[in-house]
């Protein structure tokens, strides 16, 4: 093995949505009171109302929660080689097509955008593209966008 | 959302230096169990110094994402409704070593980085830095008014 074992033949692989993430209230709340968002629209069914949501707003960065679930399926690959005591996250962004709400039914497929190594430092890049089940269409609608880097540090480094 | 609610400021008056405002954030290990929990993110760098040490960390570190969605907590308060953040990105430029016991503190603060009239955006710009040291960089969270 060289110093950066990742393995660059999974570059452009998408992975397919697997079983819907059911978004609930309490999780809402319970990632919300975790990072310290103390907005009453991620705690209080009728203040997200008056915003005009159906129900309970996820915060801005709730998608984590999914994405990584999805990202699991590459990372977690032992033939991807990416040795997770050994990834520090570089970078992360969240487009929202629409605010994330409690009762929705998230389904994610999964892209390896790009893998670059520099001095046995390797740069993973994924992409989740979330999307809701729309049942009564049997179709999906755009929710958001999860882009991700990940640096995958080489033995020795 | 579009609703105009008490206390949402309006693109309008607004100009680019604004500050949005500022908090500070306090990590203990007990934050990070609670956000490996909430999150599902259980790398054991974030919770076991021993492992943590072993592959070149000096000791337990935040969550970057705990990092990012702490510090835009500050965003979703100043414009009166969480769903307004339609962007937000950031990277993550140094770790946060989160001691056995007492606290590390992380202090974040916004400025209105950009306005887009015709989008109906603007962008703010966050800083997050630990013992006067930046964690995050190009933080920025675009958030419609």
């Amino acid at each position: 093995m060289t110093s950066s074992t990742v393995n660059l033949d999974y570059v452009g692989r998408e992975y397919p949505a697997a079983a819907p993430y059911s978004v609930g209230r309490e999780k809402v709340r319970e990632f919300a009171s975790a990072v310290g968002s103390t907005h009453p629209a991620h705690h209080d069914v009728v203040t997200a109302r008056g915003l005009g949501y159906p129900d309970l707003v996820a915060p801005p960065t709730f998608a984590v929660i999914i994405a990584q679930r999805a990202e699991a399926q590459y990372i977690e690959d032992p033939a991807a080689r990416v040795d997770f005591t050994r990834v520090v996250h570089a970078d992360e962004r969240f487009t929202h097509h629409r605010p994330i709400h409690a009762g929705d039914e998230l389904v994610t497929v999964l892209h390896v955008d790009s893998i670059t190594e520099r001095a046995g430092l390797a740069m993973v890049t994924t992409r989740c593209e979330i999307s809701a089940v729309v049942a009564e269409q049997a179709a999906t609608e755009p929710v958001a966008t999860v882009v991700s880097t990940l640096a995958v540090r080489g033995e020795g480094l | 959302m579009t609703e105009q609610g008490p206390g949402r400021p309006s693109l309008a008056s607004l100009s680019v230096g604004d500050a949005v405002g500022s908090r500070t954030v306090e990590v203990d290990r007990a934050r990070l169990v609670r956000y490996a929990g909430a999150s599902g993110d259980f790398n054991p760098i974030h919770w076991n110094d021993e492992l943590a040490r072993g592959v070149g960390l000096p000791g337990v570190i935040a969550h970057g994402m705990f990092t990012m969605a702490a510090a835009v907590a500050l965003v979703e308060d100043w414009a009166g409704d969480p769903g307004a953040v339609v962007d937000y990105q950031t990277r993550f430029t140094r770790p946060v070593p989160v001691p056995a016991t007492g606290v590390t503190t992380i202090e974040v603060s916004a400025v209105v980085g950009a306005l887009d009239p015709d989008a109906g955006t603007v962008r703010v710009d966050l800083t997050a830095t630990c013992e006067g040291a930046r964690v995050l960089g190009k933080s920025q969270a675009v958030v419609r008014l």
